[in-house]
């Protein structure tokens, strides 16, 4: 199952979409990076990267992420991947709060990574 | 002139100081135009990286960049820490192994540190950014070099270029980050990140000049 992480600069947002998505589809492991680890807004590298390890399966996640520095810093997660891990990890988009329950919904019914990211066209905004 | 590694070093603990010293004004700046943060952002990044830096033996330059662009991505919290961090890493890279750097080298970092950050925040020159400082400063290195102008001469140019972008970020309508949801009210004010940049080139000059 394509597991999923929230990037923003908020972890109440984070955790707040996890918790709405997981209300829809309890069994797709969702992880929140949200804020920095000091507990300041903004985004975390490493935390990114914690939480794409802690979802990461064979199927690939798939990255939601809110405003543009949130965007830089999941892209450097991404390059902080092994090689073999990073091709099925994927940035999308789209709409944070619909994005993340449209994806868990989809994520549940055990789409692959890219019917999903096709799925998630629909709730797409111009972010970067 | 050739600079060496543990004086790299200690100008890079200088640039910590200075942004440590102008937090509040980097973070008024910000706060007009964005999330008021940039100070705070970068205060903390650079004392991350004061902190890795410590027991440094100066030995790579490379090295010196890379760890100190490895703290920024970890540290800052706000889109400076991507965006500084990718400059010092690609940076990094074209000073790997050396000791000691001449001018030459650093023009080739500053070229590598703009490119960088023009690919991590897929911006380019007046979208009121960090490269609105950078880019002019890089030209005015290089073309200041190429009618052979000293390190001194070549890097007061430099920063005076940065100045004068610096100066026409507040012409401009933000299209990049935060204060481009603000659309024309971020008229008027100057963009943080090329506030920042040009603080750290200042630094650097003075460092070398005196």
């Amino acid at each position: 199952m394509v597991g999923l992480v929230i990037v923003s600069h908020s972890q109440k947002i984070a955790e707040g979409a996890k918790e709405l998505a997981s209300q829809m589809a309890a069994d797709v492991p969702i992880a929140a990076a949200g804020g920095t680890r000091d507990g300041r807004i903004g985004t975390d590298i490493d935390k990114i990267l914690a939480c794409i390890n802690e979802v990461y399966s064979e199927d690939g996640v798939l990255v939601i992420y809110d405003l543009g520095s949130a965007y830089m810093n999941a892209e450097m997660a991404l390059e902080f991947l092994d090689d073999n891990k990073k091709e099925k990890v994927h940035i999308t988009d789209s709409a944070i709060i619909e994005g993340t329950v449209l994806a868990a919904i989809q994520c549940s019914m055990k789409k692959s990574i890219l019917e999903i990211k096709e799925e998630l066209e629909e709730v797409k905004i111009q972010k970067t | 002139m050739s600079v060496r590694g543990l004086r790299v070093i200690e100008i890079i603990n200088k640039i910590a100081d200075d942004i440590e010293k102008n937090k509040m004004y980097l973070t008024e700046l910000d706060a007009a135009i964005g999330d008021g943060d940039h100070g705070l952002n970068m205060s903390k990044g650079f004392l991350a990286v004061k902190e890795k830096l410590k027991d440094d033996d100066g030995n790579n330059i490379g090295d010196i960049l890379k760890k100190t662009g490895m703290a920024l991505v970890s540290n800052v919290g706000g889109a400076s820490g991507p965006l500084y961090g990718t400059a010092f890493m690609k940076a990094a890279m074209v000073v790997n192994g050396k000791k000691e750097i001449e001018i030459e080298d650093f023009k080739q970092v500053l070229e590598a540190a703009l490119e960088g950050i023009k690919i991590r925040g897929k911006a380019k020159l007046n979208e009121k950014t960090i490269i609105d400082a950078l880019e002019p400063a890089v030209e005015a290195l290089k073309n200041a070099l190429d009618n052979g102008s000293n390190a001194e001469e070549a890097l007061k140019k430099a920063v005076n270029a940065a100045e004068t972008g610096v100066e026409h970020t507040k012409d401009i309508i933000a299209t990049k980050g935060r204060a481009s949801y603000l659309g024309e009210r971020s008229i008027g004010h100057q963009d943080p990140g090329a506030a920042s940049c040009l603080l750290i080139l200042k630094t650097i000059y003075n460092e070398i000049s005196c």
